[in-house]
Parts: structure tokens; sequence; C-alpha cells
């Protein structure tokens, strides 16, 4: 990208065919309530410099006129940081899911040169057009017991000592912002199913090893073990693929499953 | 009596710390939130947070010293007994943190490692990564979660704070609460109402602060009575990513980890930054602070980087402003540091910053100012009685207000990584405060009141909404919100001047009035996101007038407000009998000004506008010197000041037992 003549001051698509101010297509699937039918609304914007999903929005909402020249209501959409570390403004783009901050339009024209789709998550309940209702996945964190447990918020001092490695090993999982979009790519994940689904699996095990954090490790390996648990995962690796931050979702998944097995092996052995 | 609530609006990282801490005295917490608590704004805190540990207590650092930095970078403006107990507190804090389960960065032997942050010369910083206000707040998050578990705290979120409910006698008992899916309005009992809620960046448009900070809340209690002090002070963070929804926040960690920060002295040189020779490259905050290099506090590398591309026409590109920030002669294990920002970078502009040189720019970044907070101060220690009523208590009885939203702790300037302390500082020990106003109060608690009261104020928030839905005209609420953003951020961000300012707040009064005429796109009564950002714009506008006005009757530069027209000339001349005489001057000014300005502004709400007065300013534990990072003659003012400040019977420098 940096050539010898302008450095990287220039972006790629400037000199592509979807350079500023070229027009480009946006289809909504909009859907105005909980139960209602939803339907397809598509709107024409001229490109910016560095333009990304959640500008789109806004600049729709701006001006909700489609191009069949009807007057619209702004697109309902999620979004808080707009820097991809809330996890808010998670859709599917082009058939992908992700979020709609860190989407860079001139990348999803490379994609997809004939417009850009956006959809809502599939795997939640619509509130409206782009919103959903991922409450489950909170739910979730409450059963596997997210949290490590304390005494008390007074002061007693440092917490244990923590190796380099252990750092390095727990940070990643701990960067999950609840966004949903393993949830989303995720074959056995449905609301016909009760399988709570990698990004809880995966905190489980961000737990379990924390020196404090182990004492309530049974009670989470007790619910990957049982219904709705590991066994419910199909180890289709497509959680792995649309995490945005890279966090080793199957190695977790792994680590579960070895885990549950002892689990269940020293329960039987009853100790 | 029934049971007494409280009411936590806003999930960040205050609002968490003292949900938790509530929740385990066991107090009941309604906890509202425009989003789930674990998507606040806190997640974008990426660098750090300060304080006194053992490694820098070696190397001379003590809480006294932390305070120093902290009131010194802020150009003392701020009370300092509440500072003075935050910086005590910091070690505790980070300890507790430490227990909750942060992954903070670890040196070989399995303590915490630390960085070097804007504004001070010891390596004070504790993080985890590069994100760790994210990390910080998964810790509450997931406490708070616990507590919920337990029965002790009930989360509406996506739910909006319209307002608190304040009986006949003018103390609060309760609020009203929007959901934002249904639209429902209603009410809730309480005995306290905690503001938790933020900063208010969106007043400029684009800012590094994430979509929902409006200072809508805090202006809807400032409209009903809550005093707004210091608006005018507003942070310009000096790194920041350019976009068209939002400036990206590029942690000063980038420079705590030795990035640096550079224009080519050719201008708009066109050459690769990696192929332009160290000669031909200015180093300007190197050059310009020898002592504190890259790391001077945020106001200042903001005013540089402002006057390097604006004065000296040196910016790196001709259409648009920006320098280099430079990470790329860092080593591997500096730069996976700072890996959860470089990929913001990368991801965002498409360019690999360990490799090619960031191009930044200042953004509007973090209020100092907020609403009013009172605190008790402790005789004997300096700090703070704690437990005491009054602490984090605002003016109006039973409102509190904590983090980004009070006013109390960062005066004209924030230090870097100061703020997640201040947040959760502030969380902490309103609990026991807390606790002891719900005893206090001996006239049966909020849900004794009237059912009256209650339904009154739900209908008034009602109508309200029911009117600006069907409100008729032709302005379009997103056009005037970007108009609004524009001019604030052209009159009252870097440079401030009269003249601008007055034309900012006659344009704030043309706003205003059109916004009368705003129309909605949107006339539906379900997840209306279009009315919510209608109604906040409402708030927005009645903030800037708040800020601008501040900013315009504040005739000095302090801290982030910068108005040149009043700047006090520095001593130059070569003669060293003339320089003196010029340092004098330079002094006395300073004396007056001090005299003058060093004083809270505080704003309260009344039809016609902000009503402006003064209150005091606590300084009794550190005298207010003049601030002289990098500034010409700093040396001979320095020296003068002691002279003067010796003889003229001077404040009390410290009271017995204070100070290490």
């Amino acid at each position: 990208m940096a050539t010898a003549t302008h450095g990287h001051s220039k972006h790629p698509h400037e000199e592509h065919a979807h350079a500023n101010g070229r027009k480009f297509t946006v289809r909504v699937l909009r859907q105005e309530m909980a139960h209602s039918g939803s339907h397809w609304e598509t709107f024409e914007l001229p490109h910016e410099e560095g333009m990304n999903i959640t500008t789109v929005l806004q600049r729709i909402a701006a001006n909700p006129v489609t191009t069949d020249h009807e007057q619209t209501t702004p697109v309902a959409y999620d979004a808080c940081c707009l820097e991809e570390v809330c996890g808010a403004c998670t859709m599917v783009i082009n058939g992908r899911v992700r979020q709609g901050c860190s989407a860079l339009v001139h990348k999803l024209l490379e994609e997809s040169p004939t417009g850009i789709e956006l959809r809502p998550m599939t795997k939640f309940h619509v509130v409206r057009d782009l919103v959903v209702d991922r409450s489950p996945m909170f739910q979730h964190l409450k059963r596997i017991k997210a949290w490590v447990r304390v005494d008390g918020y007074h002061d007693v001092g440092p917490g244990p000592r923590i190796s380099p490695k252990e750092q390095e090993e727990a940070y990643p999982l701990s960067r999950c912002m609840t966004c949903g979009c393993c949830l989303e790519a995720c074959p056995q994940f449905n609301d016909r199913s009760p399988f709570i689904g990698p990004a809880a699996i995966s905190q489980a095990i961000l737990f379990n090893p924390h020196p404090t954090g182990r004492v309530d490790r049974d009670d989470r390996l007790a619910v990957l073990a049982g219904q709705g648990g590991i066994v419910d995962c199909g180890n289709s690796q497509n959680c792995v693929k649309v995490c945005p931050k890279d966090i080793p979702l199957t190695d977790s998944i792994a680590k579960a499953g070895r885990d549950t097995t002892i689990y269940k092996i020293r329960k039987w052995f009853g100790r | 009596m029934a049971k007494q609530h409280v009411i936590m609006v806003g999930g960040g990282l205050a609002g968490l710390a003292a949900t938790m801490k509530l929740a385990e005295a066991g107090v009941h917490v309604y906890l509202v939130s425009m989003v789930p608590v674990k998507r606040s704004h806190s997640v974008c805190a990426q660098g750090g947070i300060n304080a006194v540990n053992e490694l820098t207590r070696q190397q001379g650092d003590n809480e006294w010293l932390h305070f120093d930095d902290s009131v010194y970078g802020g150009d003392f403006l701020q009370h300092q007994p509440p500072v003075k107990e935050m910086c005590d507190w910091g070690p505790r804090i980070i300890n507790l943190l430490d227990r909750l389960g942060v992954p903070f960065n670890r040196t070989p032997e399995g303590l915490r490692d630390q960085r070097r942050f804007g504004g001070t010369l010891f390596k004070r910083t504790a993080f985890a990564g590069a994100t760790t206000g994210q990390q910080l707040l998964y810790a509450l998050d997931e406490q708070v979660r616990y507590w919920e578990t337990q029965g002790l705290v009930e989360k509406f979120e996506y739910w909006e704070f319209l307002g608190p409910i304040l009986d006949g006698s003018g103390q609060c008992r309760g609020g009203v609460i929007q959901d934002m899916f249904s639209m429902k309005i209603r009410s809730l009992a309480a005995d306290a109402v905690v503001l938790a809620t933020g900063g208010c960046g969106l007043i400029y448009g684009r800012s590094t602060m994430s979509m929902i900070c409006t200072g809508g809340a805090a202006a809807r209690a400032y409209r009903a009575g809550v005093i707004y002090a210091n608006g005018e002070f507003i942070q310009v963070h000096p790194t920041a990513i350019p976009g068209t929804d939002k400036l990206r926040l590029m942690s000063e960690s980038a420079r705590g980890e030795g990035g640096r920060v550079w224009v080519p002295k050719k201008p708009q040189d066109p050459r690769d930054p990696k192929d332009i020779p160290p000669a031909e490259r200015y180093y300007f905050l190197e050059e310009r602070y020898p002592k504190y290099g890259n790391l001077v506090p945020r106001d200042i590398a903001t005013r540089e980087i402002f006057d390097v591309c604006v004065n000296q026409g040196l910016s790196v590109e001709k259409g648009r402003m920006c320098v280099y920030l430079d990470v790329t002669e860092l080593s591997a294990s500096a730069l996976h540091k700072l890996e959860g920002i470089l990929e913001i970078y990368e991801k965002f502009q498409g360019v690999d910053p360990r490799t090619h040189a960031m191009k930044i720019f200042p953004a509007v970044h973090y209020s100092m100012g907020g609403l009013w907070v009172d605190y008790e101060r402790d005789e004997q220690t300096g700090g703070l009685v704690m437990g005491s009523p009054r602490n984090q208590h605002s003016n109006v009885p039973g409102i509190y207000v904590l983090g980004e939203a009070d006013y109390q702790y960062h005066g004209a300037n924030r230090l870097g990584a100061n703020s997640l302390l201040s947040c959760i500082f502030a969380g902490l020990i309103v609990a026991p405060s807390i606790e002891n106003w719900l005893k206090s109060l001996k006239k049966g608690s909020a849900e004794d009141q009237p059912v009256s009261l209650f339904d009154g104020a739900v209908q008034g928030h009602q109508k309200r909404m029911d009117e600006l839905i069907a409100n008729q005209g032709n302005e379009n609420p997103y056009k005037l919100h970007e108009e609004l953003g524009d001019w604030m951020t052209r009159c009252v961000t870097v440079v401030r001047n009269n003249k601008d300012l007055t034309a900012c707040l006659d344009k704030v009064d043309e706003l205003e009035a059109r916004y009368k005429n705003v129309a909605l796109s949107d006339k539906s009564n379900w997840t209306n996101q279009n009315f919510s950002f209608t109604r906040a714009l409402g708030d927005m506008i009645c903030l800037a007038r708040v800020i601008t006005k501040g900013a315009l009757l504040r005739n000095e530069c302090r801290g982030a407000h910068y108005k040149p027209e009043f700047q006090i000339k520095s001593p130059d001349a070569d003669d060293p009998a003339k320089l003196r005489q010029q340092a004098e001057t330079w002094c006395r000014a300073f004396k007056e000004q001090t005299d003058k300005w060093l004083k809270t502004t505080i704003a309260r709400h009344a039809p016609e506008g902000p009503q402006i007065t003064y209150e005091d300013v606590d300084t009794s534990l550190i005298p207010p010197r003049p601030r002289t990072y990098g500034l010409k003659g700093a040396e001979i003012i320095e020296k003068t000041w002691k002279e003067m400040t010796k003889t003229t019977p001077a404040r009390k420098a410290q009271t017995a037992g204070v100070g290490a």
C-alpha cells in the first residue's frame, strides 16, 4: 500500500473503483416491530473517505429516503463505542456477522461490488430493524458463574501472583465483548437448542484456572457437562473464524471438553 | 418504613463500582443504563490506571507526589481534599481490581507491570494490554452480575433516565425512566439517585466518546436544579485517529511505551515517513519539553500539535491536519503491550502502525467539568471523612454524582490514567456515604410518598414526548447536531477567544430557536431512536450553552482553557536584571490571575440561560504555583515565585500529619 511516491497518505480505494463521492447502494432488511414481517429497503449514498457502516446508518438517518424516492424512517441499530471494543453494533453485513463500526465501505464494496447488504443477526429475537435482543448471552454468563468470587471489597492487600504466561493466556479470553458473532456463526446455537455456545464456554475456561476464581470451578464444569453444555458443540469451528477479537474459542472448547471429562470421572469416583 | 432503594444511572466504572459496593452492604440497587452495562463507554479507556506502587516508591514516589502531579497537572482548579484521598486510595484500588481477576500485565516475577503516563516522571500506571478500561469494566460487570443473581441488583438495560423526581421540599424521591425498546415511561421510587452517566463529548459532534455520551442525563439533572460546575473545561486529547463517525482514541500509552511525535521539517514532505532521515524530522515535543518529552500533560501536547499544524504549517498532509505518532522503532515486546490500540489503527486506517508511523490529530476527549458535588473534609488528614453523606452529594438532596459526570477530581486538565482511578474511587467511597444518607432519612422512604408525585412526573415526560413526536417543522435534528458540533469544535476547544465564543453563544441561541421547529422522520412508538436522539439534542444544546458561557466569562488561561488574549507574557530578556524584572511582573500577574480566577465556575439553570457565579477552591494542602512545563523563562519564574511567596505570609503548606 505504501509506495515511494505518496507514503500511506492515500487509502487504497482512492485509486480504486469506489472513489470518494461515487455512489453505492445499501440494502437493509427492515422490521418495524418484534413480531412484524420484514422487508428490504435500498438506499444510495455517496462514498466518503474512511466511511464505515455506522456512518452509512448515520447518513441514512439524516436523510431516510430510499432509491424508490420513498420517505422512510431511520434504520434502528445498536451502536456505542464505534471502535470495536463494546460489541454493540454487531450485525450481518454482506452475509458475514461482524461489527458495523469496523466494517469499512470500500472493503465491503470490494467483496461485493454491486452493493452492501445489512441484516440483523438471525440467532436472536429482532427488536427492530438491526437491533436484536442478546440478553440470553448475559444469562449464560450467570449460569457459568463468570466472575471471581472474593470475600469482600475491603482492603486485604494484593491479589495472587500471576505469571506472565498465565496472564498471556487469560487476557485474550478476557477480551470477549459478548458481541454474539460466534453464536451467529455456530450451527448448533439457535433458539430451539439449549447450547450455551462458545462465548460462555470460553469464559468458564477464563475463570477456572484463576487462583481465586477456581473456587467455583466444579460448578462451571457441571454446567458444561450438563444439558446444553460441551457435548452440544458440533465442532464446526465456525466460531473462531468470525470472532472479531481472535479469541482462541476452539482451544477453549477443547480445554472444556478435557476438563469436563476429568470432572465426570472425578465425580464418578466421588471426589 | 418501606424498603429503601437506590437508582444507579449508568453502568460504567463509577456506576458499577458503586453498585457492587452498595450490594455488598445489602442495599438494593436499580441499575439503569442505555446500553447493556458491559458496553459502557469505560471500555474505550485504553492506557491504564494510576497508583503509587512498590517500584515507584523505591524511586522516591509516594501518594503525596501523585496528589501533587494531579493538582499541578490540573492547574490547581480542583478542591484538594478529594484528590488527596483519591491518590491515597490508589494502591488499595489496584489491589482490589487485582483480586477481582483483572488480567494486569505481569513482570517475570508475577508482579504487576507498570508504564509511564503523561504529567509524571514515574512509572505509576498499571495496565492490561492496551484495553485497560475494558478489562476493569468487565471485572466490575462480573461482580455486579454476581449480585444480580443474589437479588440485590435489578438491571434496567436499554432504559434511559429522563429526570429525577423531587418532592415539595426539593428532595429527590426517585427517577423517571424510559424503555428504549417499547418507549414505555415509568417511575422508580428511590431514596437516592446516583448519576454515573459519563461525559458529554457528543456536543462536539465527533469526539473520542461513545454514541451514548450526550450529557443527556446530566442536562436533565441540571434543569432540575443540580449545579453544573467548570463546564468550560473540556479535555482535547492530543492523539486520535480522525474518522467520519468518530475520532478514535490513540492512547497515551503509545507514547508511554516510547512512541514519538514528529513532523517532517519540510512541510508536507511527500516521502514515506520511513525514508525521512532523523535530521529532517522535527520531534517538537521532545525539543520543546526536554524534561517530559512526549509525555507532557495533555492540554500542552494538544496545543503544540495544533500550533505545529495551524501556525507553522507543518501538518503531514496538506488538506487534512495531522502529525506522526511513531511506534515503528519500538521493541516487539513493547508493541505487544500495545496490541489492542494498534489493532484499532490497523482496522480503521488499513495501515500497519508497527511499520508505518500513525497519523493523528487532537480530539475532544473528556469533560473535566460536570455536575457539582460536595465532600466533607477531614481536618486531621486533609482528606475526606469516609462515610459522610456529603461526599459526592449534589446540591439537590438525594442526588449523587460520580465519575466523568461530576466535576470533582481533575480541575482544569486531567492527567492520563487518572480517570479510571477517579471513577472507581468515587464509586467505592459513595457507597458508605449513601448508606448513611439512607439511615439519616427520618420522614419515611420514597416508597411511602404519594403515588401522585410519581404519576405526575411520568405524565410530564409523556407529554413532552408526545409533543416532540407531533412537532411540525422543517429542521432536521441530525443536521442541527452537525452544526452544533462544528461550531463547538471550532470555537470552544483548543484555542479560544472572546469574539468566537460570543459568536458561538449566538449560534447556540439560533440552534435552540431552530430546535423548536425540529421534525421527526419517525413518529412511531417502538424503538424510536430518532426520537431519543432528538430529545438528547435538546440536552446537548442546553449544556453547550453552559460550556460556552463559562468559557466566554473566564478571562484567563488555565489548563485546557487556553485564551491567548489573556496569556501572561513570558520573560524573554537576555539581560539578567531585565529578565528578573520581567519574571517579577509575570509572577505578580500570575498572583492577580490566581486571586481572580482560581475559582470553580458554578452554573445554575434558569429559563433565560445559565446563571454563572464562582466558588472558592480549597487549595489548602498544596499552594498554587505557576504551571511552567516547558514555559519560556520557567526557571526564573519558579525562582522568583518561590522568593515572592516566601516573603508574603502564604497559606499553610501542609497541614500536620499530611504528606509523606
